[in-house]
């Protein structure tokens, strides 16, 4: 730096020129009318040569085809319009934004359309009460929607789950534990398998399910183990589908913990060693708090997708009417098997009870989601206020004990007392 | 050029031998060794498991269908006849179809989020999209059986007459001149499943995509601005360069859920057993399908084949994620988000 020059150059600023008075400032973001004009002009437009093309001038018909030619003539007399203020470059600009916004739009629309759909083809049987607090047992295909309900799904459904993360989420979580703090050959192996795993698909898991565990093992068990050792052949139950569903939901449960628990920063990790604590107590009392909300995030996403299943569930649980709370013996329905099985049935009322439950079962997802985003969506590490507020309060307790500990070696300085020992200062906080 | 020199360390002779650093392994440290060591086998244990499982059963068929297997349109495993030709070429023409729509819907609103939406509104929608990758398949089936299915046909009648010229969109036995005609033979296609199975995929799809646009380099970005570009401009110039790897491997994310899916098509396609190129048609299968179809009846050995079908499915959408996961990673997009 300092040997480049030995002469010294002065930087000289050229006098300002006078600014002039009545300058604005320029708006640089927003859409201004000049963009809102054309699309609102092209609307009109769009939406009069559609009405006129199918009603008078061409043999057309169908909501679909409608709007389909109507988006076409929109964007073309969309383009037409922009092209008469702007250049090429500008028109393809504005072409783009308009057809963007519009697939976006689309997609949000396709969303809507699914749980407006559902919800109000599911209105009819939902909003009576015996829906939800009675099983089909009593009620046939021909009875009013006035009887029967879909008790027994909803508790075959719950309890299938609750089975399905009693297994899935401690092996998930210690397997991802594992993949995060061992690295090695084993591990990337491990690794590996489990994201050939993620593509399994669901229907393959039911049916290893029901061919191992139901007709393999089963017919064995059922033929060469004793009296008191029958439980062990389950056929198809709750338990049969709980199992399918852990085949299909463990991979992609450790995957998502996989990438949570690799976000948690390494100098977090660092610290804890190095103050001493051991590995067990690092991944005890730092890693896994740090990633809590990501773990229960992917928790509960992989806990909506193995809610939402129908397949595995299909070929494993069975099919009942009536209500049963055991899921190791006994056939047992769940929403979604109730809701394909009656949607196929060719009665109406049968077709409504359906709907109601793929209502049901699709508020219940929709439960999960926000209760999902509610506990998660931070990021390791990332504090909400609450846990920021107790934070401080804790080092603010940590400040004071330490200044009255100071305080006190002060006044009570005695020349050959031994000193303090250091290690009382140990505490929990990170 | 300064070179620093520190005074008195680089003369010294280091007499003192580097420290030997030793790890003692508590006792709780080993007992969590044993449990993170043998929970990770466990995983491992059952994946293996299911593989060689679907290996051995569907083996005992593939041994006595020979190469057949891959090449017979039928499907009557008791009789010995029976392979997955028909079945893959329908899986597959569901997926495509299915991406036809998906594709274009997420790259618009990935870039929406990523790049036109204003920031309170991008958050919303990305929950949004999320969203509707949680919805159940079946509630995505009973919006295709019971609405879709009654709009599209006239969208596939359309269709068929006009551009029946290209193969895919013939219809056989109808004639578009013929007012009165049935349109049942639009019903139940290849067209409508692959249409709901979009509606499936577009999130997944989506969401990589928007994840990879919104990695686009901000420096990047703005020399593109200074250059002059439109926002175009620096769309097509900055971000999807950037994001190409990230566009194809989600797609092809999008396109292995698609190919598993089962009860949509289920719902939707009647089943037939044969190539069937035209997709407007009535009929069409899928592996998944029949899978769901057929166990119920099935005899030992047809349960076999149907492990051998899955088996044939599993490896395609095996060799679909790899070449997806291979592709992102490789990105340069990819390549910085995996570090």
């Amino acid at each position: 730096m300092t040997g480049l020059t030995k002469t010294e150059t002065r930087t000289t600023v050229p006098t300002p020129p006078e600014r002039p008075a009545a300058e604005w400032r320029r708006v640089v973001r927003g859409s201004g009318e000049r963009e809102f004009f054309p699309v609102l002009a092209a609307a009109a437009a769009a939406v009069g040569f559609t009405v006129l093309l199918f009603n008078q001038l061409a043999p057309l018909s169908g909501i679909l085809g409608m709007i389909v030619v109507g988006y076409l003539s929109f964007v073309a007399f969309y383009t037409v319009l922009v092209a008469y203020e702007n250049p090429g470059p500008a028109v393809r600009a504005r072409v783009v934004s308009v057809i963007v916004h519009s697939l976006a739009f689309v997609l949000v629309s396709a969303l809507v359309l699914v749980v407006a759909y559902v919800l109000f083809r599911g209105w009819d049987a939902l909003h009576h009460l015996n829906f939800i607090t009675q099983d089909m047992s009593s009620a046939g295909p021909l009875d009013p929607v006035t009887v029967g309900g879909i008790l027994h799904a909803a508790v075959g459904t719950l309890e299938q789950i609750a089975i399905c993360l009693a297994i899935t989420v401690p092996a998930g979580v210690i397997c991802a534990v594992f993949l995060s703090e061992f690295p090695g050959p084993f591990s990337r192996f491990v690794r590996t398998i489990v994201e050939a795993m993620t593509a399994l698909p669901s229907i393959v898991a039911g049916l290893f399910i029901y061919l191992s565990v139901i007709l393999i093992f089963g017919r064995w068990a059922q033929e060469n183990l004793p009296e008191r050792w029958q439980w062990l052949a389950i056929g198809k139950s709750g338990f049969a589908a709980s199992l399918a569903l852990s085949i299909m939901t463990l991979p992609i449960i450790v995957r998502a913990a996989d990438v949570v628990l690799r976000l948690v920063p390494g100098h977090l990790r660092e610290a804890s060693l190095a103050l001493g604590a051991s590995h067990w107590q690092t991944v005890w009392r730092v890693v896994l708090p740090t990633a809590r909300s990501g773990l229960t995030t992917a928790v509960i996403l992989g806990t909506a997708r193995g809610i939402g299943e129908t397949s595995p569930v299909l070929l494993t649980a069975g099919f009942a009417t009536n209500f049963n709370a055991n899921p190791f013996s006994g056939w047992q329905v769940s929403l979604p098997l109730f809701t394909f099985d009656a949607v196929k049935s060719p009665e109406p009322l049968m077709v409504a009870r359906g709907f109601g439950s793929g209502a049901a079962l699709m508020l219940l997802v929709l439960f999960l989601f926000a209760l999902a985003r509610f506990v998660g969506g931070r990021g390791a590490g990332n504090l909400s206020k609450r846990q920021l507020r107790r934070r401080m309060v804790a080092s603010y307790r940590d400040a004071r004990r330490f200044a009255d500990r100071e305080r006190s070696r002060a006044t009570t300085v005695v020349p050959d007392s031994p000193p303090v020992p250091r290690s009382d200062s140990e505490d929990g906080h990170v | 050029m300064v070179t620093t020199t520190i005074p008195g360390v680089a003369a010294e002779e280091s007499t003192e031998a580097p420290r030997q650093i030793t790890t003692r392994v508590g006792p709780s440290d080993h007992v969590f060794r044993l449990i993170a060591r043998a929970g990770g086998a466990a995983v491992l244990l059952i994946m293996l498991l299911v593989g060689c499982f679907l290996l051995y059963r569907g083996s005992t068929a593939l041994q006595v269908a020979g190469w057949s297997f891959f090449t017979t349109e039928a499907w009557d495993p008791d009789s010995n006849n029976f392979g997955v030709a028909a079945l893959l070429v329908g899986t597959v023409l569901v997926a495509m179809v299915a991406l036809s729509f998906a594709v274009p819907l997420a790259i618009g609103t990935a870039l929406y989020i990523s790049e036109y939406a204003p920031g309170r509104l991008q958050r919303t929608l990305v929950s949004l999209v999320d969203l509707m990758a949680a919805v159940p398949s079946v509630v995505y089936g009973l919006l295709g059986a019971y609405l879709l299915e009654g709009k599209v046909i006239y969208l596939a009648r359309w269709l068929s007459t006009w551009l029946g010229w290209i193969p895919i969109f013939r219809v056989d036995g109808v004639d578009p001149r013929d007012p009165l005609a049935t349109m049942s033979v639009y019903t139940s296609s290849t067209f409508i499943a692959g249409m709901v199975v979009a509606m499936m995929v577009t999130p997944i799809i989506s969401s990589v995509m928007r994840e990879v646009f919104s990695q686009a380099p901000v420096g990047e970005r703005e020399g593109a601005y200074a250059l002059g570009a439109t926002k175009w401009g620096m769309i097509r110039a900055v971000v999807l360069p950037f994001g190409r790897g990230g566009m194809i491997g989600g797609t092809m994310l999008g396109l292995g859920r698609a190919l598993g899916e089962t009860i949509a098509v289920y719902m939707i396609i009647t089943p037939v057993f044969e190539i069937k190129w035209q997709v407007l048609q009535n009929g069409g299968i899928s592996v998944s399908a029949l899978i769901a179809q057929q166990y119920g009846e099935a005899s030992d050995f047809g349960l076999s084949a149907l492990m051998a079908a899955g088996l044939a499915l599993f490896l395609m959408t095996l060799v679909v994620n790899f070449i997806a996961s291979t592709i992102i990673v490789r990105s340069r997009s990819g390549a910085e988000s995996e570090a």
